[in-house]
């Protein structure tokens, strides 16, 4: 992306780890994405009652090659799985989602055909958040934790490391598939 | 431009009779005069609920986070009978229920009555917070909480197990398996009759809890198979995925 994805590894990329962290969770800008009842709950979020803005995501993006956070506020039906998917692609990096609601995130109740049973089949997902719809308090403790992660991330060499690390760990974990016992 | 301005002139001289004079006064401040409402609202209360530092409380029968009540004297509610998981739109509950076992050297007794729910897991990623779980609860095993920050990174952390379901223990109160308070038998927990945990428990627990430290000091790494599974160990999910990556690390285009 930009040049600090080039620093070697050090104390300069740490210092820079750190800043990038800060600046970057301030300044999150959410995809309008709003796909079923959650999106309410979202669009309240905007509201002066919680008011989204004062996490720095004032602007809800019409487009999503503006945007850094994308909301998947509702069921997401198999025939809108391309869809999401080309939404998530049209953003630039670097990005994240939050699931919202348990349909986003498992398919909720809607066990069946139609639905896709978690929107991190198609797209990967930062935060999962339950509640059927969740009320806007709980839609912005996922974006604190989010922020959390975001402050935390790692960049260039650093990041390189933690996705190779992550890869080996999910490549050696045992598949849900094949899990045994009470939590399979 | 012109003929604008002229036919304006026109209605207000059919409406008002004549032209009205506008004072200087008001002229000058024509401009800003639509921000009187932006003025005024300055001095207006906020009405933002600043969320993290100073949440609003919840209605006091807010659907949040479920608890798997106990007794009075710490033995569980919950009987293992199932009726919330058969009761869920959702499929979101999992019980496998146990005999409680009285017998010296037995897996224990978790409640007062025949069975007991060894095994407890909700899946907050399918909960849809109905309630209606707690409606079919018979013993009132089962209740909400106000409590509803739950977001999370993973989807394995969001199944709740009995050891993050069960509530704390409260004053009097003793952590299972013991045995009925004495002299009591199931109906007298449900008619109020059992208030604390009495002398003969509290020292069948300061038993247990002794010759349980002999044994793990004997085997320190024997598997246990018996007993209430969920509450005893941390769930499988729970070792797992503490050392499971984040989406964050293993997104696209973090590897360039």
């Amino acid at each position: 992306m930009g040049l600090e994805e080039k620093l070697p590894s050090g104390f300069l990329l740490s210092t820079v780890e750190g800043l990038a962290g800060y600046m970057r969770k301030a300044s999150i800008w959410p995809a309008t994405f709003g796909l079923a009842c959650c999106a309410i709950e979202m669009m309240a979020v905007g509201t002066p009652d919680y008011d989204i803005a004062r996490f720095g995501m004032e602007r809800f993006s019409a487009t999503p090659r503006q945007a850094d956070l994308m909301i998947v506020a509702g069921r997401v039906s198999q025939k809108m799985a391309p869809v999401v998917r080309q939404v998530y692609d049209q953003m630039p990096n670097p990005k994240w989602v939050i699931s919202m609601g348990v349909c986003a995130s498992s398919g909720g109740m809607f066990n069946n055909y139609a639905i896709v049973q978690g929107v991190d089949h198609i797209i990967p997902v930062d935060i999962y958040l339950p509640g059927c719809p969740p009320r806007p308090q709980m839609l912005l403790n996922a974006i604190i934790e989010l922020h959390k992660q975001i402050e935390t991330s790692p960049l260039g060499v650093n990041r390189e490391a933690a996705a190779r690390a992550a890869e080996e760990a999910a490549l050696s974990a045992t598949p849900t598939h094949q899990m045994k016992g009470l939590l399979a | 431009m012109a003929d604008d301005s002229v036919s304006k002139d026109v209605r207000k001289a059919s409406a008002s009779g004549a032209p009205k004079k506008k004072s200087a006064l008001s002229e000058l401040f024509a401009p800003v005069a639509g921000f009187g409402v932006s003025f005024s609202t300055m001095f207006r209360k906020v009405a933002t609920e600043e969320y993290p530092e100073k949440p609003r409380p919840t209605a006091p029968r807010f659907h949040g986070r479920h608890q798997l009540n106990r007794h009075p004297d710490g033995l569980e509610k919950c009987v293992g009978c199932e009726l919330c998981a058969w009761a869920c739109p959702a499929d979101a509950i999992l019980v496998e229920g146990a005999d409680n076992d009285d017998t010296p050297g037995g897996a224990g007794r978790f409640s007062p009555g025949e069975r007991y729910g060894r095994v407890y897991q909700i899946n907050y990623l399918r909960c849809i917070f109905c309630g209606l779980c707690i409606e079919a609860c018979p013993t009132r095993a089962l209740t909400m909480t106000n409590f509803y920050e739950l977001a999370d990174n993973d989807r394995g952390k969001l199944i709740f197990t009995k050891d993050q379901l069960l509530a704390p223990l409260q004053e009097g109160m003793l952590p299972p398996p013991f045995p009925m308070a004495d002299g009591m038998e199931e109906r007298d927990y449900y008619q109020g009759k059992v208030t604390a945990a009495t002398d003969s428990q509290r020292t069948y627990v300061d038993a247990r809890d002794a010759s349980e430290d002999a044994e793990a000091h004997a085997a320190a790494h024997d598997s246990d198979a018996s007993g209430n599974v969920g509450a005893a160990l941390p769930g499988e999910h729970d070792v797992v995925h503490a050392t499971h990556p984040t989406a964050a690390a293993t997104r696209e285009g973090a590897n360039p």
